[in-house]
């Protein structure tokens, strides 16, 4: 079942053009490295295992967040029948780090990712109420058509890349099925 | 000079400067709004067909719509008191200014210099803007269509892409103008970067930012805003002052409910799955406010205390509107523009002329005269032609044609003063309307009385309808423009026909089936070749054929809003045919937008269980041919290809409203059965729409609307076929070629 969701969710974001790197909690600062540019601020992950390469600067001043290329955020859940990735906001500002960038590298774990939109307001319902959560559901890229055209990164971040954080190096158990005839 | 010739003088001259209008619009942005909304509904069309779960979701969305107006005010209640426990405040404004006035006290409470806003149409209709101006607040648009028209001082042409009539070229120009870059800027992308980089500059010391809110949860107070370019998360990112303006039918009951419409509203709209960002906020909103005049400040902040937040909920004549039992429907609405985007009118001609103050669109009758009033409606109402394709397309499955139709009645009982001329309609016109209704509108609603009239002295009613001064003075007295072909009159009616030929020729005992078919005005009186050959094909395939004389339906008058008038019709249809339905007998209707009245209009005139047996037992003569060759008929009885139709093909056009009833695939499916090559157009409607086109005001905007018919089926020989006599009359006039009804071409002759 997390398989087939985790497939349709790949499948999704790199129909958005949205890159993908994939691998265990603790390849995770090295992911990050690979996929940020310079220079890069984040907020914290709240992920067992995970860490941020030191470059990122983790307590970024304002002028720091506007200089900065890349904004590391963690991913609190993935949508895949969309593509979808849910950014919750906090004090440290991972919706501005989120936003104020070009780049946004968003962190999450293989195993919040939930089919569908319903479910993703199933988790967002409770969490509201109790709560008070702020969540932005982003699809890709920011992108507007009012110009005559449609054009990735209008106030938004220009790119996307998704670091996909599973507990075990996801093709051990998985042998592919031989379709030789 | 008389009073009469005054008045008519004044009609023509109000008549010439709408066309005029229209005319302008279509030269000037028709090009840009065409590309757009058409690229927009294909869009729709693509994205909805990857939903397997499309039609359930639009029938959850419209549930949750109908319960939330049903309940308005406990949630107005219930969100008061979220959003406070949340630690904002909820202020319901009775009017525009009621709103304005609370948000120019907010602004000058926090010295407010520059206030940013991500797009909002709420905030359009209150005029918040120039309140706010009018205080000396600089107000800037951030969402770049409506930035565009903030700089260009235009109004939007389309509610969600509000800047659709403009083209790149247009746009360059303006901001080369105005900002003088040292490179002049060219391509979308250069303009967007500008555009982003001027206005990162204006968001960084806005000190209010203001938002609409697409859907507001009473349970928790948090609201769902549906964006791509990422304005809306900056302007509520970067602003410590939030205000939201909304309708207060924006309101759902729970967080849970947005799902449906999260799913639905951007593939509707523009076509896309899901637009880039859904902010899912509970706002005051738990993020630091970033101190953009301090560089050197850490922008992690625990001080949770920095966020105000005001939810402005507006009633604004929507409360009323609930009242309402016509109007309160277009509560239900989500704003997602698909009405607009599959509206042939509205592809030619964009907002600016099918819009009111505010809104935009078919839907934009229901919003403007439930907020602005009936004469506002009444301006652009009878650009709704009633070709119903907008209804499948709604996600929250709103008559929106309906709405019209009511609207447009209205405005005839409102305009109701008696004019001089109608002594000449006295006999000719025995509807049930109030006297002084527009001369035009009530000729075309007593469409079935002219036909009668004109089969009965048919030479001299064809020969009046080719004669050129005759036609002048009829395009004065009427708006029925004189380049239209009138129908011309057969001195047969079909019924008449079918008697003098000794009535069925398949006796009950032998027949499969035994069928009404029902001789509708325009087949009856004009159009008598199809019904004919309606016999023919039913004969062929062994069905009791009978064409007894029966009522007209009711949709001419129902075009012209004549509700009174095709409510009669509807009760004398089903009183004329109730004991045939009882006896088992079929109604076989050839004329689409007739039986588009059966199964769907009718519902709001008769009683449920009459409905259901009319509706249950008619069906539209293709889809009853393609029934009888799925049990058995013999497709060897019926003509298939030969000649020209073999060589070269058939190009089919499946009426308006006989799509939305589903059953313009029926032609495509028995012409296929008998081997005919069919290329099927994708236009929405051919833009005659019934009498839409004959007015001279329209003219020119209905040959608009038809344009890309021209363009798929023009010069490719094949034989034309439509069901629709308005679509054989426009196909004729546009093609130049003569089309027939599909089932003369498979009727054994
Ligand atoms: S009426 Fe329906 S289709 Fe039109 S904008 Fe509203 S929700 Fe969309």
């Amino acid at each position: 079942m997390q398989a087939s969701t985790t497939a349709t969710f790949l499948d999704r974001l790199d129909s958005l053009d949205v890159a993908v790197s994939e691998g265990t909690p603790d390849a995770c600062a090295s992911l990050i490295d690979a996929a940020a540019g310079d220079p890069a601020v984040g907020t914290p992950l709240d992920i067992p295992g995970a860490t941020m390469p030191d470059r990122v600067e983790m307590n970024p001043t304002v002028e720091e967040l506007r200089a900065a290329h890349t904004g590391v955020t963690a991913g609190a859940l993935g949508i895949a029948s969309y593509g979808s990735v849910a950014i919750e906001s906090d004090r440290a500002g991972t919706e501005p780090v989120s936003l104020f960038v070009d780049r946004n590298v968003v962190v999450m774990r293989e195993a919040d990712i939930v089919p569908g939109m319903a479910d993703a307001f199933a988790w967002l319902g409770p969490r509201a109420r109790e709560e008070d959560i702020d969540v932005i559901l982003a699809t890709g890229p920011s992108a507007t058509a009012d110009m005559g055209g449609l054009v990735r990164g209008a106030h938004g971040p220009k790119e996307v890349h998704v670091v996909l954080l599973s507990e075990e190096d996801s093709n051990a158990g998985d042998v592919p099925e031989a379709d030789d005839e | 000079m008389s009073s009469e010739t005054a008045d008519s003088a004044g009609t023509t001259e109000k008549r010439g400067a709408k066309a005029a209008r229209i005319r302008e619009l279509m030269a000037t942005e028709g090009d840009a709004v065409a590309e757009n909304t058409r690229g927009f509904n294909a869009g729709r069309y693509e994205s909805t067909g990857r939903l397997d779960d499309y039609e359930e979701l639009k029938a959850e969305a419209r549930e949750i719509k109908e319960d939330a107006i049903a309940r308005l005010p406990e949630l107005i209640e219930e969100v008061k008191t979220s959003v406070e426990a949340n630690g904002g405040t909820v202020y319901v404004a009775d009017d525009a200014d009621d709103a304005n006035r609370y948000i120019r006290e907010v602004a000058a409470e926090c010295e407010v210099e520059r206030a940013i806003k991500s797009k909002s149409m709420t905030s359009e209709e209150i005029e918040v803007n120039e309140a706010l101006a009018a205080d000396g607040v600089d107000v800037v648009e951030t969402d770049l269509g409506e930035w565009v028209l903030q700089i260009a001082d235009e109004a939007p042409s389309h509610i969600v892409a509000p800047a659709i009539h403009k083209s790149r070229e247009g746009i360059a120009e303006l901001f080369n103008e105005r900002f003088e870059p040292d490179e002049p800027l060219e391509t979308a992308e250069e303009l967007t970067h500008f555009a982003r980089e001027e206005l990162g500059k204006l968001v960084e010391d806005a000190e209010l930012g203001m938002t609409g809110a697409n859907f507001i949860a009473a349970d928790s107070g948090t609201m769902l805003l549906v964006t791509s370019e990422g304005n809306a998360r900056k302007t509520v990112a970067a602003t410590d002052t939030h205000v939201a303006v909304a309708g207060v039918e924006k309101l759902v009951p729970s967080v849970e409910d947005f799902a449906p419409f999260a799913e639905l509203i951007g593939r509707s709209g523009t076509g896309q799955d899901v637009t880039s960002y859904l902010s899912v906020l509970t706002p005051p909103v738990n993020s630091p406010v970033p101190d953009f005049g301090d560089g050197d400040a850490p922008l992690r902040d625990t001080d949770s205390d920095d966020r105000a937040f005001h939810l402005v909920l507006i009633d604004n004549g929507r409360l009323a509107m609930r009242e309402d039992a016509e109007l309160t429907e277009t509560l239900y609405c989500i704003r997602c523009s698909a009405c607009a985007n599959s509206c042939g009118n509205f592809q030619s001609v964009g907002g600016h002329a099918f819009g009111g103050e505010t809104y935009s669109g078919g839907i934009a009758t229901g919003w403007e005269a439930g907020v602005e009033g009936l004469d506002v409606a009444a301006e652009f109402n009878d650009l709704c032609t009633g070709c119903s394709r907008c209804v499948p397309a709604c996600p929250v499955g709103i008559d929106i044609p309906w709405i019209n139709t009511v609207v447009r009645d209205r405005v005839n009982r409102g305009e109701a003063d008696r004019s001089q001329l109608d002594w000449v309609f006295e006999e000719l016109v025995p509807d049930e309307e109030p006297a002084g209704l527009d001369v035009g509108a009530r000729l075309v609603g007593n469409f079935a009385t002219l036909a009668k009239w004109g089969s009965r002295t048919a030479p001299v009613a064809n020969r009046v309808a080719s004669f050129g001064p005759a036609r002048a003075a009829l395009e004065r007295v009427t708006g029925i423009d004189r380049r239209r072909e009138l129908p011309s009159f057969s001195r047969e009616s079909f019924v008449d026909w079918f008697e003098r030929r000794g009535g069925a020729r398949v006796p009950p005992e032998r027949a499969t089936r035994e069928a009404i078919v029902y001789p509708d005005t325009a087949t009856n009186y004009a159009n008598v070749g199809r019904g004919k050959a309606t016999v023919r094909a039913l004969e062929a395939l062994d069905v009791h054929v009978r064409v007894p004389a029966l009522p007209d339906a009711g949709r001419a008058p129902l075009s012209q809003g004549m509700i009174t008038t095709a409510e009669e019709a509807a009760h004398d249809v089903y009183a004329a045919l109730a004991e045939e339905i009882d006896a088992g007998r079929d109604v076989v209707v050839i004329e689409p937008s007739d039986l588009a009245l059966f199964r769907r209009e009718y519902e709001r005139f008769l009683a449920d269980a009459a409905h259901e047996r009319l509706s249950g037992a008619s069906y539209d003569v293709m889809e009853y041919v393609y029934g009888l060759l799925e049990n058995g008929g013999e497709p060897e009885a019926l003509r298939g290809p030969s000649g020209f139709d073999a060589e070269r093909g058939v190009a089919y056009h499946p009426h308006c409203q006989g799509r939305t009833i589903g059953v313009g695939e029926y032609s495509t499916a028995v012409l296929e059965r008998l081997d005919y090559d069919v290329l099927v157009s994708e236009t929405e409607c051919c833009g005659m729409a019934g009498s839409f086109g004959y007015k001279a005001d329209y003219y020119e905007l209905s040959m608009d609307v038809g344009e890309p018919l021209v363009e798929q089926f023009g010069g490719t020989g094949r034989t034309v076929v439509a069901a629709g006599t308005s679509c054989g009359e426009q196909l004729d006039a546009l093609l130049g070629s003569s089309v027939r009804h599909p089932v003369e071409l498979i009727a054994p002759r």
